[in-house]
């Protein structure tokens, strides 16, 4: 507050004006944010079951962690999560990278497809998870007719149950996923070649590399900023993922597509353990952090090469 | 160097050549064809499922092409069934949901715009105290997932009812996604703010322009592309969320995409009824995500990419 005292009269107005601009975001922000945040940093060392109202309020320390880290159910939750994130991710980015390269040049109807390409990312996710759920389904599903017609399955007695074991489901879930987010990707991507001059690919060629040694050592390393930023938000959004997973498979069968977003969800609002549930919560808020720190590091020594 | 590469091209017959400039195109084309079809595909499904009658949805294989087009299901949903038609009774609702998903999304925007606005030029401009740090814990806010807000929320709220009522009702889901989405507005705001010139608002100033008036005169119809992105973000946001929804509303304040969730009745769930909820609620972003498809890609990464 010394600073202030010693602020010019100019000065003290425009800071006066700043606070009071920021006022109305902040006590919004304060109230459904920021105190949440640290309530439920609180409820997550202290118990509070609802189907235990006496218990609710005795403090705990760490036993909300420690016994979900102790908890078989969560590792396959988490390694769940993993493996979808992982899937879901790589595919999108590849996948994007490899139409983005495909679509950058000039040919009629560029702006139809950009258009089109909003289609997946602007529709809500839970309808993402109706539409497949539809398609997928094991007797009237579009899929399985679709593989009917074309010759591929014989019978509808060889009718796949899409959803019907926890790998072919988790790989379903990957499917409607990459449907959704990969051609917001293209999009991204597309933007990110357009600034890359086209003069270097010619002058490249020139000096004798080929198409490959091109990709990998002039076109990737000039979107890099924008590939990471891709990834970054790609895979904190895929670890949350709860929408899709909710309409599509709700975690089955037999707990496959159980990701960390829908098992917090079950543990908190299905039994009613909210101190569990925050504690689960927070554990992935955590690894997020950690994740986006690490992505932090690697994006800042990509960007000055 | 480069003169000796350029004067021993790699060698290519004529034929080769022409066959290389004939499916060139050709493959390019059916690439964007497969492409198109990818896209585009599943979402057509549910509007032709939405569309056919019953009896077609359950052959096998599916009519591609509906025998029997029909809307009775969007006429069920606008108008309520009619005397006959097997139609789940949460249909009956589907209306009042699409009615408070615009309340709330709208409400959602106003809010946002209006805060985020004032907040971000704050930022931008005033030189506010720990900016960047500011800024940046917002931002770490963004990366939680939302049940970590959820969770105490559900507590409070259902604490503070008696008195200020916010379960289930239009108002508490507007401070929610207000809160939720005001910290990434205000991020994208601020850097829409950086990329306008100060020297205007300087020129205002010495016009006898107060910085509010500067904001309001020179800033903001700068950024009016901007903003109408952000407040477009901001509605596809709000009317798109699922679990706060799920979470804070019943009977009251449902919103579109817990309505389409439970369209099942005792035989099993209502697909074509699904589909034609999920046509209904994919209009608003779909139409708002085309109309400003120009800003929508550079508006939302000029945020994140500054990073």
């Amino acid at each position: 507050m010394t600073r202030l005292t010693r602020m010019g009269p100019l000065q003290r107005s425009r800071l006066y004006l700043a606070i009071a601009l920021i006022t109305p975001a902040a006590l919004i922000m304060l109230a459904v944010t920021l105190f949440p945040l640290l309530q439920s940093l609180y409820m997550s060392l202290v118990k509070w079951n609802l189907a235990r109202p006496q218990t609710i309020g005795r403090f705990v320390g760490l036993d909300n962690y420690a016994s979900t880290l102790g908890d078989p159910r969560f590792w396959d939750s988490a390694l769940i999560t993993v493996e979808f994130a992982v899937l879901a991710v790589a595919l999108e980015i590849g996948l994007g990278v490899l139409i983005a390269l495909m679509l950058n040049r000039d040919f009629r109807g560029r702006s139809f497809i950009r258009l089109l390409a909003l289609l997946p990312w602007a529709i809500p996710p839970v309808v993402n998870g109706i539409i497949w759920k539809w398609i997928l389904n094991p007797r009237y599903g579009a899929l399985n007719g679709l593989l009917l017609q074309l010759g591929l399955i014989r019978s509808p007695d060889d009718y796949i149950v899409w959803l019907g074991t926890p790998t072919l489901a988790l790989l379903m879930v990957v499917l409607a996923d990459v449907w959704k987010e990969t051609p917001f990707i293209v999009l991204l991507i597309l933007a990110a070649l357009q600034t890359v001059p086209p003069g270097i690919h010619e002058a490249a060629r020139v000096d004798g590399a080929g198409p490959v040694r091109i990709l990998f050592r002039i076109t990737l390393p000039l979107i890099a900023p924008t590939l990471f930023v891709a990834i970054a938000l790609r895979t904190i959004w895929a670890l949350k993922s709860f929408d899709l997973i909710y309409t599509l498979t709700a975690g089955g069968p037999s707990n496959g597509t159980n990701v960390i977003g829908y098992y917090t969800y079950l543990q908190s609002f299905v039994s009613l353990d909210l101190a569990r549930g925050a504690a689960i919560a927070y554990l992935l808020t955590f690894a997020i952090m950690g994740l986006v720190l690490v992505y932090q590091r690697l994006l800042y020594r990509e960007v000055r090469y | 160097m480069a003169i000796m590469v350029t004067t021993f091209p790699r060698y290519e017959s004529l034929l080769a050549r022409r066959v290389r400039a004939a499916v060139g195109p050709a493959a390019f084309y059916l690439f964007l064809a497969m492409f198109v079809f990818a896209v585009l595909a599943p979402f057509v499904w549910m509007f032709i499922s939405s569309i056919s009658p019953q009896i077609e949805l359950t052959n096998t294989p599916p009519d591609w092409i509906p025998q029997h087009p029909t809307l009775f299901r969007y006429q069920a949903l606008f108008f309520g069934p009619q005397p006959g038609q097997s139609i789940p009774g949460s249909a009956a609702k589907f209306l009042a949901a699409l009615v408070n998903s615009l309340i709330i999304s709208l409400g959602t925007t106003v809010t946002c715009m209006v805060a985020g606005t004032l907040a971000a030029y704050a930022f931008a401009r005033l030189a506010v105290p720990h900016r960047r740090r500011i800024l940046l814990g917002t931002l770490f806010a963004q990366m939680m997932p939302v049940i970590v807000i959820i969770i105490p929320m559900y507590i409070t709220m259902q604490a503070i009812n008696p008195v200020l009522h916010l379960m289930d009702s239009h108002v508490g889901m507007i401070l929610l996604y207000s809160g939720y989405l005001l910290p990434t507005v205000v991020w994208i705001m601020d850097s829409y703010f950086q990329t306008i010139p100060m020297e205007l608002e300087e020129a205002a100033a010495i016009d006898g322009c107060s910085p509010l008036g500067a904001m309001v005169r020179v800033v903001l119809p700068l950024a009016g592309p901007g903003l109408v992105a952000v407040a477009a973000f901001t509605f596809l946001s709000s009317w798109n969320e699922f679990l706060m929804a799920l979470i804070f509303t019943a009977s009251n304040a449902k919103t579109i995409t817990v309505a389409v969730t439970e369209f099942s009745t005792q035989f099993g769930v209502d697909y074509g009824l699904m589909a034609t909820g999920g046509v209904i609620g994919s209009i608003p972003p779909l139409v708002l995500a085309f109309l400003l498809q120009r800003y929508v890609v550079a508006g939302l990464t000029s945020g994140s990419i500054k990073g």
